[in-house]
This record gives C-alpha cells, structure tokens and sequence, in this order.
C-alpha cells in the first residue's frame, strides 16, 4: 500500500481503525486533540462510536463500559488528562480488560506546558492509579512506529486481557510523516465470552473488581502479578543502534530522543568516534537483561541516559545495569527538546 | 396449587446484607418485576454503585458491571454506545450520584443516553456509616454534621431530580418513595415507565426513590418511615418532574 503524509495524532487515529477498533471515547487536550477530529469523521464510516465526554474521568469509565460489553476500544489524552483517568485504569487494570490508552506527553508538572516532554515515564510504567497493577507500555520513536504500536496495542490488550500504553512525545503527535498501514496485522476481537452482552442462554456475567474477602483479593492479585511476569518474559522489545562495534559509551533513549541520539551517533561515527544506543520499544516490559549484559560487557566504560524529563526511565536503567558502570544522564524539560549538538557535546565530555 | 406471589426471576435466591427497616430490598424487587414483566432480563446490564447497593450484582439475576465511585452514568454510557440493544440501568445512591458522580449523571442525563437510573435517595451516606449527602436536609444529624446540617455553612440538599428536568433534553424524570404500600406501587409504575421508555429507545430515564435507612437516622424500622414522610416528602415532592415530548409509549400518560 502506498506510503501517506500524515500527522501522527490523525496517523493514530487511523491506526486504531485498522486495527478493528470501534469506539472512542475522548476529552479535547493539546497535543493530541486531532485524534479526536479525525475519528469525528473517520469512525461513522466504519459504523463505529465516537463520542466527546465531560472530563477524561468519564470517558475512561466509559472505556470500561464499553470494554467489559465486549467492543474494542480505546481512548487518547495528554498528561494532565491521563492523571485523571488513573482512576479507570486501576479499574480497568483489575478488571482486566483489554483497553488502548494513547498519551501524548506534554510537559508538567501541574498544568505545566503544551510541549514535548517525558515526564509521564513513572505514571505509566510503574500504576498511575492505585493498586498493584502495570500496563504494557508502548513507546514510538516516529508517526509510522506510532502506527505500528497502536495496531499492536489492540493486540496485546486482547492477548493479555490488560489496559496498554501508546506512550508518545508531543512531537509524535504533531510531526508529519509519510506512514504506511499495513493490511491484516492485527485480528478482529474475538469471542469474550465473559462480558456483559445480555445473559440469554447462559448464567449472568459480572465484571467487578471489588473482592472484600482479603484471600480472595490476594488470589486475584497474584493472578495479575502472574500475568505481568508473563508479559516481562514475552514482551520485551528494544532497538540497538550502533551495538555491533562493541562501543565504549552506550546511550539509553526512547521516543523522539532516540532518534536524536541517533544523530548525534551518526555524526561522531563520521568523525571515528564509535558510540552504541539501546532504545527500549516497550517501557513496560523494560530490556533489564539487555541492558545487564551491555553493563557486564567488558568493552563497556560508561552508560549515558538521554531524556525529556529530570530522570525518569533513568531509575530502571540504573536499577538494570545493577550500577556495574558509571552511568551519566542528559535531560531537557520544560518542552526544551534536546539538540543533537548538546548531545554530541555531552558524549564529548564523557569521552574527555 | 397456584403460585400467586414468589420470587421474580430477575432476583436471585441470595439473602440480602441489607438491614432491616432498609428500603433497597423492595426497590430492587421493583426493578427486577420490571425487567420480568416487560421480559428484558436477557439483555440487562445492571451497572452498581459504591454505597450500601455495592452488592447489588449479588441480588440481581442478570448480567452486572460494578463501576467506580460515583462514575455508573459513564460506565452505561459506554456499554449503551456500543451495544444499543442493551437494557441498561444504573443503580445508585445520593453520595455516589449526587455528590461524587454529579457531573456523570447531568451529561449523561444531558446527552439523553438511553439508559435508565434507579436513584436511591435516603439524605444520607449509609455504608461508610452516616455522614452527611448532598440530599441530607436541613437541620438533619449526621455523623459530618453532629449539630445538624447547617445550610448557611454546606449550602441546602439537592433536588437531583428537579435538576435534571431542568434540562432541555427530553427524558423521563419522576420521584417516587418506598415507604408505604401506595407509594411502592406507584413507585412501581414508574420504575416500569422508565424501562419502557428505555425499550423503545426513547429517552434517558431516571426515577428517584426516597428511602429509609433507620440504621444510620439512629430510628426504628417504623420511626423512620414516619420520619420519611414527615421531613423528606415536604422537600422532594413526588410525581413525575418531565415525561419525553412525543409520549408514543402507549398508555403511559396517566399520572401516578
């Protein structure tokens, strides 16, 4: 199929559509709101739900709603808009449906800025809600990965029966590039024969998440803890970049960074300066194996981490390499998106 | 021998854990007449609340989601909009209706989703023990407000159903009560009006039924339904607050 200009919130948006998804359920909030404009038109023409609630709040319980009938669904928001819908994804977490939610990060805190930025890297990988609970988070570094990991999303939600994450930076929602969709990669939904449809011919099904007897709430939450080492073992994906050459400095970047490290990569390499960059795809399940053997690699010196924020992703990669060598970070806030210049400059200083 | 009186099949044999003097246990039976007489049990999604009816899947002999505080109108939101053929009702009390899910209710209520709201309003918070709602009347003791409720200092109680038949959108609206036999039978009425509506996809419908809780008013079973009477009735007057402009459900004019 051929290759589209598209900008990555539309990009998104379209994505979910191909992936057989028919509802959505949104709250207007830059830098993301095009979802939303798009699939206003886009989800009548493949007779699907598109409907602008009152607050994030309501639309991720609907989310819930509309989940646990049984329909493919999902919902976008930006960071402050995501902190609402922690409530519902600590519910939907519990109740284990299959649900997408698409954040766009923009910078904070508090209502903080409508720029690029990382910060919601803890929010999504560790529970913004409350509870034990994780999702699967899916980290794009360009409008076609965003594609990709959308469609992909609607896979794992429905594999794993768990809300997950297309975790972007403002850029992969407001950049235009060309993107291809490609066809049949993602099922139709399947049979869930544990929603409420209606209980004709069958006993009634109930989806709740209140358990009051403590073993019971236990047992259930062992069962999700079982499901997220499952996921952990599956799931992980991550890009290396330059790796090959054994190089002595290896950076640590997701997103739009990574492909910023990347040039800084390349312009060093021109100048006989070898530098590796791991990319982790999936945040939650983290590449702690990957990145423990770069640690244990004797060819490794340092570990330079590269992210839009104070230090967030900084903490695993820190808790992966077991401190086994000295690790650096880089972080621009604010909205700031680091310059590959600032990056070649702070790979010098290390080398220095 | 003929049966003339038994349990309707939208109930299940579960006792329930509701005290005693409590008005849930007839308002749910109303519900599930309902849903046998008008034969929507099938296609029922009960969404409930947190509060006393929390449990209320465990009653209900259909299919049942549990929502978050307060957010039930969401959650019949979302499962209407993906499954129109579903008869869906929210359950739920003043606190998680009134006070926490206020915005829910009026944008659901506003949209016209075509789901119905069984609004249980006993003027007071019941499972987390007795504290003050948002419909608590003046002057009432709560556990919140142990010299009574003071409106000049938390505003007055709220007449949810005036509040949402304020609204253009076209619905069905009625209060009603569960504390004497002629009012459970109109009561009766409307909760079945408001299923109607809804299997005809009409309109939104909410039906507000005033109850006991003697437990948390500190009354007897008996003291309470006086109680009701004399304090609640004068503030939220019963009747029917709105009914959909084009009534093409047949027979459903007559008053209550």
């Amino acid at each position: 199929m051929a290759k589209r200009l598209m900008k990555g919130a539309e990009a998104i948006g379209e994505a979910a559509i191909r992936a057989h998804c028919r509802a959505y359920f949104c709250y207007p909030i830059t830098p993301q709101t095009e979802v939303a404009e798009y699939l206003v038109r886009r989800m009548p023409e493949v007779d699907g739900v598109f409907l602008q609630a009152e607050s994030e709040l309501a639309a991720s319980n609907m989310l819930f709603g509309a989940a646990a009938a049984g329909a493919r669904v999902f919902t976008s928001s930006s960071s402050p808009g995501i902190a609402l819908m922690s409530e519902a994804i600590s519910y939907i977490a519990a109740a284990e449906l299959p649900t997408v939610f698409v954040n766009i990060m923009r910078c904070g805190p508090g209502l903080g800025g409508i720029l690029p930025a990382q910060g919601d890297y803890l929010n999504a990988t560790k529970g913004g809600g409350h509870g034990d609970y994780h999702c699967i988070v899916l980290a794009p570094a360009s409008v076609q990965e965003a594609v990709d990991l959308t469609m992909s999303a609607f896979e794992l939600a429905e594999t794993y029966r768990t809300p997950v994450f297309v975790l972007g930076d403002g850029l992969i929602g407001q950049m235009m590039e060309p993107v291809e969709f490609k066809e049949g990669v993602v099922n139709p939904p399947p049979e869930r024969p544990w929603a409420t449809t209606g209980c004709k011919d069958r006993d009634p099904n109930l989806v709740k998440t209140l358990f009051l007897d403590p073993a019971a709430l236990e047992v259930h939450n062992r069962k999700l803890a079982a499901k997220y080492r499952e996921i952990r073992a599956n799931e992980v994906r991550f890009e290396r970049y330059n790796m090959d050459s054994r190089p002595e400095t290896v950076m640590v970047a997701y997103g739009t960074v990574a492909r910023i490290c990347k040039t800084a990569i390349d312009f060093l390499k021109e100048k006989g300066h070898e530098v590796g960059l791991v990319r982790p795809i999936t945040l939650y399940p983290f590449p702690h194996e990957e990145l423990l053997a770069i640690a244990r690699d004797e060819a490794t010196r340092n570990v330079l981490v590269v992210e839009m924020s104070n230090g967030q992703m900084l903490e695993d990669v820190e808790r992966a390499t077991r401190f086994l060598k000295p690790i650096s970070f880089f972080g621009r806030q604010g909205g700031i998106v680091p310059a590959p210049e600032e990056v070649v400059r702070e790979l010098e200083l290390l080398a220095s | 021998m003929e049966v003339i009186f038994k349990r309707p099949e939208a109930l299940t044999a579960t006792p329930t854990h509701y005290c005693p003097g409590c008005s849930h246990g007839i308002i749910h039976r109303l519900v599930a007449e309902t849903l046998d007489e008008l034969g929507l049990r099938e296609r029922a999604v009960g969404v409930a609340p947190v509060g006393c009816s929390v449990l209320a899947y465990n009653y209900f002999n259909c299919d049942f989601q549990e929502a978050a505080h307060g957010r039930a109108p969401a959650f019949a939101t979302g499962i209407k909009r993906v499954r129109p053929d579903l008869i869906v009702f929210t359950y739920q009390g003043d606190g998680d209706l009134a006070s926490i899910g206020m915005a829910e209710i009026v944008h659901a209520a506003n949209r016209g989703e075509k789901f119905t709201t069984i609004f249980v309003n006993n003027a007071v918070y019941g499972m987390t023990g007795g504290q003050m709602a948002p419909t608590t009347l003046s002057e009432q003791v709560t556990t919140t407000c142990p010299m009574g409720r003071d409106t000049s200092d938390v505003g007055h109680p709220i007449r949810v159903a005036e509040l949402l038949a304020s609204l253009e959108t076209p619905a069905y609206v009625a209060r009603v009560s569960a504390h004497r036999p002629h009012d459970i039978v109109a009561a009766r009425r409307a909760i079945r009006k408001a299923f109607q509506y809804q299997a005809e996809g009409l309109c939104f419908s909410l039906v507000e039924v005033l109850a006991t809780c003697p437990t948390n008013w500190g009354k007897t079973s008996s003291d309470a339904v006086e109680w009701l009477e004399k304090n609640m009735i004068p503030y939220f007057p019963l009747g029917e607050l709105k009914t959909p402009g084009d009534d093409s459900v047949a027979g459903l004019t007559e008053g209550l």
